[in-house]
């Protein structure tokens, strides 16, 4: 319990105003921005890029310290209940383009989004399912990001 | 919000009565959640099909139809994957998704799935969107 609690507030560290530290990019500044007008094939490699230089990257309304959606909210819940701290958060709220163009990319028309390993996985329910059935715990350790639920339930079996 | 829960409870329950009934125009459905329910009810033959327009509780005007909630039972999922059974309803409601509805809560499964756990799914409270604030709306 008190691991989580660590991991908890060193997440709520990183995740700060002006943290800029390692792991997370916020605020869409890393969007496909630059790619103002490239059209179609421009801000899919942008995008496409994008989704594969970290290996879980989620699309938000918001960010991870103050979701703006409830659906969002619950994507960054899920990450933070499995102690996966190292991702990367796009705020499509701070970028039009970016909101318009990860829904032309992924052809899903909502947000939030999660990518695993580059792949797009699904939004919030999909998210919500793997979850609860296990197979985030899987997904994830095949990244080699061992799920903090994993180690709640050892310090459980042990009592 | 929770000044509102009361009105939307009201209003889920009056809808399940409706869709119990399965009567259509009754008071209360737009044009929009209408045309969701018949899409759907045709390209999937579902044995459950629970549609809840949600917009009510989110930072849009009222009589907006723009968060919906759907649980669908249907037996054209076997076999398919989670993003599959997405997909396949985003493409059925694609005029839909185009414009107005930008939030549709899904919940797909097979009937064997839904006999195992007959439980739907509920959306987490609305954190204000891309508004600045987070009061409820005003009229």
């Amino acid at each position: 319990m008190s691991g989580t609690l660590r991991r908890a507030a060193a997440a709520l560290l990183r995740w700060g105003p002006g943290a800029g530290g390692v792991g997370l990019r916020g605020a869409g500044v890393r969007a496909a921005g630059a790619g103002t007008g490239a059209g179609g094939g421009g801000q899919a490699e942008q995008l496409d890029a994008l989704v594969k230089k970290d290996k879980v990257v989620v699309f938000l309304k918001g960010t991870p310290e103050q979701p703006q959606c409830g659906f969002s909210n619950a994507v960054v819940q899920i990450l933070r209940l499995h102690g996966v701290r190292d991702y990367a958060a796009y705020n499509v709220l701070d970028d039009p383009e970016l909101r318009q163009g990860i829904k032309d990319y992924s052809n899903w028309p909502t947000i939030p989004q999660v990518y695993l390993n580059g792949e797009f996985v699904g939004g919030c329910d999909i998210l919500l399912q793997m979850h609860q059935n296990g197979d985030l715990v899987e997904e994830l350790k095949k990244l080699g990001i061992r799920s903090a639920l994993l180690d709640e339930k050892k310090d459980e079996d042990s009592k | 919000m929770w000044s509102t829960q009361l009105g939307r409870r009201l209003v889920s329950m009056a809808t399940r009565i409706c869709l119990s009934r399965g009567s259509s125009g009754s008071q209360g459905v737009g044009p929009v959640e209408a045309a969701i329910r018949a899409k759907l009810e045709q390209a999937l033959s579902p044995e459950v099909l629970e549609l809840r327009n949600e917009s009510g509780g989110h930072a849009v005007p009222p009589g907006s139809e723009t968060h919906f909630r759907v649980a669908v039972v249907s037996s054209r999922f076997e076999g398919m994957s989670l993003l599959q059974r997405h997909r396949l309803i985003h493409e059925v409601l694609s005029e839909e998704l185009a414009a107005p509805v930008h939030a549709l809560a899904i919940q797909a499964q097979t009937p064997a799935q839904w006999r195992e756990n007959p439980q739907l799914a509920t959306s987490p409270p609305c954190l204000g969107g891309s508004k600045k604030t987070r009061e409820t709306p005003s009229a």
